[in-house]
């Protein structure tokens, strides 16, 4: 029964749901209309939930010492802070419990939220991004040696194509005359990124397509069950 | 044969850092030229009637800023240029501080604006594609209110907003999934409105099937190289322009790093070859 019950809500939803996209009628177009709605409210839920569900999971790792405990601890506290700011003072022109923080506002310049946001996360994600930078830089010295054919193909068009996609493309061919247009880098890199890329990747989408339907139908059919957790 | 003798990556780190340090103090001005992307999402916005409304929903965060945030400001600017009612949302939680920072760049530029009338800020809604799906049922359902609880019924930008029937076009500034693509599979290929997006550099191959015959996204800002573009077609160069210096720079020592590998590696072939006889 414990499994009866979601499996058949699954495919109840999920047979409606299909009908409604070719009969958009009464009842199918009202019902899926009733559908989104309720998962609205889900996904509203869901995010309460993975906030409690990350509040467990560090709570358990400080509590058995686990490896790195104390990085935990920041995060737990850097979450607690938030929250509790967000909720007595509200973000940008929201209102919190106490109202809309006139008096700190005036000496932080933002609400208290909103100066932790723009001073501190802001600038840590920035920093994590920009961290690419120079670990794609040393990938790309690595991996791209023309060892193969195959590995000289991609190094000759990444080279086109960081050339073209950056301002070096137009100084170094932009004084080619208009018959040797064809030779201009970001027109080069233009053709690579539109034509074989894009077919590369409307041939992967195509594939990701036809993979989404098939686990689509195996789930709501009953045969995939792997998302009721347990067995 | 042995594994090639490569320089040592730290110095490919300190070069990295310097090439984007100092273009970005120091402005070099390299030439710039307008793609055919970037070109129609231009048109697409300059061909907008006054008074007409657009929807933007900001979903990035934080850590896709340098490439997004310039493009999303050339865009709104041009915007407001064009006297566009501009819709803001989000399908990012934190893509509405995004909004509220573009504002805030933006507001001495356009004292007249009024919130409500020429803007609004609808927040985030969680769902992602069913929230989009839901908006071209009904707007009012899914957003009773706006990011300041602001009951929409009583701001003027939304009157006879009730679906995406009334929207001029939908701009998606995506850093990944819900965005471009959700857009593009309801806005447009559901509802028929003209689409168009801003990504990140490296997610621009995965958009570009999109721009096709059928116009599912009309034009595309992919990185910091389009929103400079950008900036240079409505001749207010910010950020992106000089960004593209560092980034160019940097492209440039990757490139010869990668001569230098290339380099190596043969000789160290070839002296094996050497060796094996």
């Amino acid at each position: 029964m414990k499994r009866k019950i979601p499996l058949l809500i699954t495919f109840t939803v999920g047979i409606i749901l299909i009908i409604s996209e070719f009969i958009p009628h009464k009842p199918f177009g009202q019902l899926s209309g009733e559908l989104e709605i309720w998962f609205l409210i889900i996904s509203g839920f869901a995010i309460l939930l993975g906030q409690l569900s990350l509040f467990k999971v560090n709570i358990l790792k400080i509590k058995y010492k686990q490896r790195d405990w104390q990085f935990y601890t920041i995060t737990l506290i850097s979450f607690i802070i938030m929250v509790t700011l967000g909720f007595l003072w509200g973000t940008g022109k929201s209102a919190g419990m106490l109202g809309q923080g006139e008096v700190i506002s005036n000496i932080l310049g933002y609400k208290p939220f909103d100066y932790l946001f723009h001073n501190i996360y802001q600038h840590l994600q920035a920093t994590m991004f920009s961290l690419l930078a120079f670990f794609i830089a040393s990938a790309a010295y690595r991996a791209f040696i023309g060892r193969t054919v195959e590995s000289n193909l991609l190094l000759v068009s990444a080279v086109l194509v960081m050339l073209g996609n950056t301002t070096l493309g137009s100084l170094l061919t932009g004084w080619l005359p208009e018959s040797l247009n064809f030779l201009h880098l970001p027109k080069i890199s233009e053709f690579i990124m539109t034509f074989p890329t894009t077919a590369g990747q409307r041939a992967i989408m195509i594939g990701a397509g036809l993979g989404i339907i098939g686990s689509s139908l195996r789930i709501i059919l009953g045969i995939e069950r792997s998302y009721l957790g347990g067995e | 044969m042995g594994k090639s003798k490569q320089i040592d990556r730290r110095w490919l780190f300190l070069l990295i850092f310097f090439g984007v340090a100092l273009p970005l103090i120091f402005t070099i001005g390299l030439p710039l030229e307008t793609t055919k992307n970037v070109q129609m999402v231009y048109d697409l916005v300059d061909s907008m009637p006054k008074g007409s409304k657009a929807l933007i929903s900001f979903d990035y965060d934080p850590a896709s800023m340098p490439e997004l945030h310039p493009m999303a400001k050339a865009l709104v600017k041009h915007c407001f240029d064009k006297d566009i009612n501009l819709i803001f949302t989000a399908m990012w939680p934190m893509g509405v501080q995004m909004v509220d920072d573009i504002i805030n760049q933006l507001k001495d530029d356009y004292p007249d604006l009024n919130y409500g009338e020429d803007y609004v800020n609808l927040g985030f809604k969680a769902g992602a594609m069913i929230t989009i799906q839901s908006m071209g049922k009904n707007f009012r359902e899914v957003f009773p209110k706006d990011m300041n609880g602001n009951s929409i019924d009583e701001l003027p930008i939304m009157d006879g907003i009730n679906n995406f029937s009334n929207i001029g076009f939908v701009f998606s500034l995506s850093a990944g999934a819900p965005g471009i693509k959700e857009w593009v599979q309801i806005a447009h290929d559901a509802y028929g409105r003209p689409t168009s997006g801003g990504c990140t550099g490296v997610s621009a191959p995965a958009m570009l099937p999109y721009i096709n015959e059928q116009k599912q996204l009309t034009g595309l800002l992919a990185g910091l190289k389009a929103a400079a573009e950008y900036e240079l077609l409505i001749n207010t160069p910010g950020t992106a322009t000089s960004g593209m210096d560092a980034q160019s720079i940097a492209h440039l020592i990757i490139l010869i790093f990668i001569a230098i590998g290339n380099i190596n590696y043969w000789r160290d072939k070839k002296a094996g070859k050497k060796g094996g006889k």
